[in-house]
């Protein structure tokens, strides 16, 4: 298993780079001129020494290098002298956004939480609502329940988060008025009314993309419950007397939650990218407006870091899955 | 005289695909999902012949009008007529979900039987799809649109540059399951007899791809089609949502959701139709593949 992980490990690595890659030449075809908006009384070798200053002046390749050098090398510095004080990595270049001059890192730090809060406890909700579901509509296998089950995942999936999103907001903002319409990210949790209201502006985002994990990990569980539920081990657990919570709930469960759990592992980063479309609806604040704000603005040092990190996200808990897999059922081995 | 001994089957004999319609039939959920699926597509291109108003004709007198008899969906902030909008948006999200569910299958396809039927290929090929697959699609969609929209605007037209560009970039990004699920069917072909058989007497490798493979993988091909073009119409619909779609006054269905969005507090009732006509359309294609997936499988057909 060691071996495996490892190996994974290593194989990561030129995934990556190739995806760096993929991005950065996608971005080196950008018809978009970073020099556009200034003036055109500004002298032509003053706008090449402004170029020069954003590090446009240099091949290609090097551009990559030097970026790749900043993301992998210079930025987890900045983060080690955050947390321990130390001075590494003074005075080295950082990667810069073109829209507003500052690292590009310091913006995803600050933003970065406003996005885990929403999508990570979204993610939590949809967890927990999915697995009784698929766990009960698998037990009473083509009853009202399941069927009805079905319907509601198959509306999960067929329904985008662009429109349940404008629906809720209708329904519980404009018609009810029981949740705020826009999400205030500058809220600070201080006392219990502001926590109060920091937990009703969060209930609408979070239902919308709770809707969407829910359905897809529900049909997992069913699907996976309904092959172990057949098993030979399940009768000798019933014909030696065990009640049936002990069953379905120990024994079944347990066995059937191995696939789950890497598919809840595999579907986090995509929950990320449709984070992107939650945040513009409700417009919170995160690293998915991050984006397309940055697009808007031709801001390619920041597009390029931003995509390279949802990139990042997808690698990784494929990883995750895969050794999960293979820690959790031991019929699985690699080697 | 009687002849007792009739030894002729009392039906006649029925082909795989009577069998496969046979089996369709009977999944109430797949038919019903056919059948509004063709109700929508009719409608949306049809449509425009029978009703009056142009979809991009401007009465700024009537803007803002609540559902009418003369306006069933009411009409938008410049007086268009929103139905005929509706019908104008479902074409281009249709035309933009079928054309490029066909590019993501045809590359699909030929992905998988290459990787498939050629030993050498195979790796490459498996290793280039779980590349594409790590790629975050839907950042990747954005920076392509960001990037490619003026210069193809400007070298085809506006409109039809959008399309070509939102239509190869969903295909070339989302073309990764069929290739898996067609290669594992085609690696599974290889070992049966008739393979073998139809080798043994010489036949080429394109002919024993055209006529012998490529017609035992097509359910799996045909079911990759009904999601690709329900992944394609929400893709579409996303990217025009988010702003980065079609230019601003060409309907599809994500950019009048976009349009109703904004105008959310006055006119929330404007959100509802485009909605609507994304998520049943794609409801009826999800139901649709759900059906094909059971009468194509020779396990379950039959019972």
């Amino acid at each position: 298993m060691l071996t495996f992980t490892i190996r994974r490990l290593i194989l990561a690595i030129p995934t990556l780079l190739f995806i760096s890659l993929v991005i950065f030449l996608l971005l080196e075809l950008a018809p978009g001129d970073p020099m556009a908006q200034v003036p055109l009384t500004v002298p032509p070798e003053v706008k090449e020494k402004m170029r020069l200053a954003l590090g446009l002046g240099e091949p290609g390749y090097i551009r990559f290098y030097k970026w790749l050098v900043q993301f992998f090398w210079v930025e987890p510095q900045i983060l080690f002298d955050h947390m321990f004080g130390t001075t590494f990595a003074e005075g080295k270049l950082r990667i810069i956004s073109w829209q507003h001059r500052g690292p590009v890192m310091d913006v995803v730090v600050e933003r970065l939480p406003q996005t885990l809060w929403v999508v990570g406890l979204s993610y939590i909700v949809g967890i927990m609502i999915a697995l009784p579901i698929g766990i009960y509509s698998a037990y009473k296998q083509y009853s009202m329940f399941d069927q009805a089950g079905t319907f509601i995942t198959m509306i999960g999936y067929s329904i985008p988060p662009f429109f349940t999103g404008p629906l809720v907001i209708v329904l519980f903002s404009v018609n009810l008025g029981w949740f705020p319409f826009i999400y205030d990210t500058t809220h600070e949790v201080v006392d219990w009314d502001s926590f109060v209201y920091q937990l009703r502006q969060m209930i609408m985002p979070v239902m919308v993309l709770a809707l969407q994990t829910t359905a897809q990990i529900s049909r997992y569980m069913r699907a996976s419950m309904l092959d172990n539920l057949n098993q030979d081990y399940v009768r000798t657990a019933r014909a030696k007397g065990l009640s049936e919570k002990v069953v379905v709930l120990v024994h079944v469960l347990r066995n059937s939650m191995i696939p789950v759990v890497t598919v809840i592992a595999l579907g986090l980063p995509a929950i990320f990218g449709g984070a992107i479309i939650t945040e513009q609806v409700f417009s919170v604040n995160g690293i998915g407006a991050q984006l397309i704000g940055a697009i808007q603005a031709n801001d390619l040092p920041t597009v390029q870091t931003l995509t390279f990190m949802f990139a990042f996200l997808i690698v990784f808990f494929n990883l995750i899955a895969d050794v999960l897999y293979g820690v959790l059922d031991p019929r699985i081995r690699y080697d | 005289m009687t002849d007792t001994t009739n030894t002729e089957p009392t039906t006649p004999p029925h082909s795989q695909w009577y069998d496969v319609w046979h089996q369709f039939k009977a999944h109430k959920g797949a038919m019903l999902g056919g059948i509004v699926f063709l109700i929508i597509v009719f409608g949306v291109f049809l449509g425009p012949l029978l009703w009056p108003y142009d979809a991009t004709y401007i009465d700024i007198r009537s803007r803002n009008q609540g559902p009418s008899l003369a306006h069933p969906f009411g009409t938008d902030q410049l007086g268009r007529d929103l139905l005929a909008r509706m019908m104008a948006g479902g074409q281009t999200s249709i035309a933009v979900g079928l054309t490029a569910m066909l590019l993501a299958l045809s590359l699909g396809s030929f992905v998988g039987i290459v990787a498939g039927f050629f030993k050498k290929l195979d790796g490459p090929l498996m290793r280039l799809t779980d590349l594409f697959l790590a790629l975050p699609i839907l950042p990747l969609l954005l920076v392509m649109m960001m990037l490619f929209r003026e210069p193809l605007s400007s070298a085809v037209g506006p409109e039809r540059g959008i399309f070509i560009l939102i239509v190869v970039a969903i295909g070339i990004t989302s073309w990764m399951p069929t290739a898996r699920i067609v290669r594992g069917d085609v690696l599974a072909l290889k070992e049966r007899e008739f393979v073998l058989a139809a080798r043994s007497i010489g036949t080429s490798n394109k002919n024993m791809i055209t006529r012998h493979i490529l017609p035992n993988v097509l359910s799996p091909i045909m079911v990759s089609a009904t999601l690709g073009i329900a992944n394609a119409i929400i893709t579409e619909s996303a990217l025009s949502f988010l702003g980065l779609g079609f230019p601003p006054d060409f309907p599809t269905w994500g950019r009048l959701l976009n349009d109703a969005v904004q105008y959310l507090q006055d006119y929330p009732e404007r959100v509802f139709w485009p909605g609507l006509g994304i998520s049943l359309t794609v409801l009826s294609v999800n139901y649709l593949g759900d059906g094909l997936r059971d009468a194509l499988d020779p396990r379950i057909r039959g019972r």
